[in-house]
């Protein structure tokens, strides 16, 4: 039945966006994870949104989709060059005294949270709606 | 009388309004998909296919020859000829052309269209069983 395809929908809205928000929270609490090795430093992490392309179904002509919605196609790692700074006295610190820190920008990482919890709470009303919606229906004809 | 003539357009009216709460809960969730073009149904053209009329679908090109190609020729455009793209007011940078609000709107709008056609419906309903009971 196709109304139930609207909480499958939403539900993949909900597990992309958290994925998102998992990414976020991964950034931002290795912030400022510093490290002696440029090479070895954490690099930001971002999800990639894929959108799962309308399926055809011979047997119905107006069957729109097979599957969700939206799903995260991977994740890649920022090649953005990791900040260095002279710390001499971090037990961390190269030869020269320098430690490096993630290239995580946390303006942008605050700005893709609450983007990406907005996002997540669209997804949860459209299942609530479709919810009411389906009881509604099968509460049909009894008054 | 037949069932289906007595509920008229309500029962699919309710399919339509069920399709199109599909397709906009797709356009939510592919708001912050790189590349998703936001899709919504032509309500006008799936009522008048429901109610077995053929409507008047846009520009043809005549195809004269073995060789030719018609418009609209698309697999899924023929498939599906009631989905249409949204025309977007300010499409983001990555091709994006979802608009969070104007997709909420549009969802809310249809489910109250839907129902309204649940009341419709539920009265349709309670009109037959009074005549039934007689009371």
């Amino acid at each position: 039945m196709s109304s139930f395809k609207t909480f499958d929908i939403a539900g993949s809205g909900m597990s992309a966006q958290s994925v998102r928000l998992n990414t976020t929270a991964s950034n931002l609490a290795n912030a400022e994870s510093v490290s002696g090795d440029p090479n070895a430093v954490y690099k930001a992490r971002h999800p990639i949104f894929e959108a799962v392309r309308a399926q055809l179904n011979a047997a119905g002509p107006q069957t729109a989709q097979s599957g969700p919605a939206v799903r995260v196609s991977g994740i890649y790692e920022s090649q953005a060059p990791a900040a260095a700074r002279y710390e001499p006295g971090n037990p961390l610190a190269n030869e020269q005294g320098y430690v490096y820190a993630p290239a995580v920008n946390v303006v942008e990482e605050m700005v893709n949270m609450i983007s990406a919890s907005r996002s997540y709470q669209n997804n949860v009303e459209v299942m609530n709606t479709s919810k009411d919606l389906l009881l509604a229906t099968l509460r049909l004809g009894q008054g | 009388m037949k069932l289906d003539q007595y509920l008229s357009v309500h029962a699919a009216a309710l399919d339509v309004r069920g399709k199109r709460t599909e397709l906009i809960a797709n356009n939510l969730a592919n708001a912050d998909t790189p590349g998703y073009q936001a899709r919504d149904i032509d309500f006008r053209q799936a009522m008048a296919r429901a109610a077995g009329e053929t409507p008047a679908s846009g520009v043809h090109l005549s195809t004269t020859r073995a060789g030719h190609i018609g418009a609209g020729a698309t697999s899924e455009a023929a498939a599906n000829p009631d989905l249409k793209y949204r025309t977007p007011l300010a499409p983001a940078l990555d091709g994006n052309t979802v608009d969070a609000q104007l997709e909420q709107a549009a969802f809310a709008e249809n489910a109250v269209r839907y129902q309204a056609t649940l009341t419709f419906l539920n009265s349709k309903f309670r009109g037959l069983l009074t005549a039934i009971m007689g009371n």
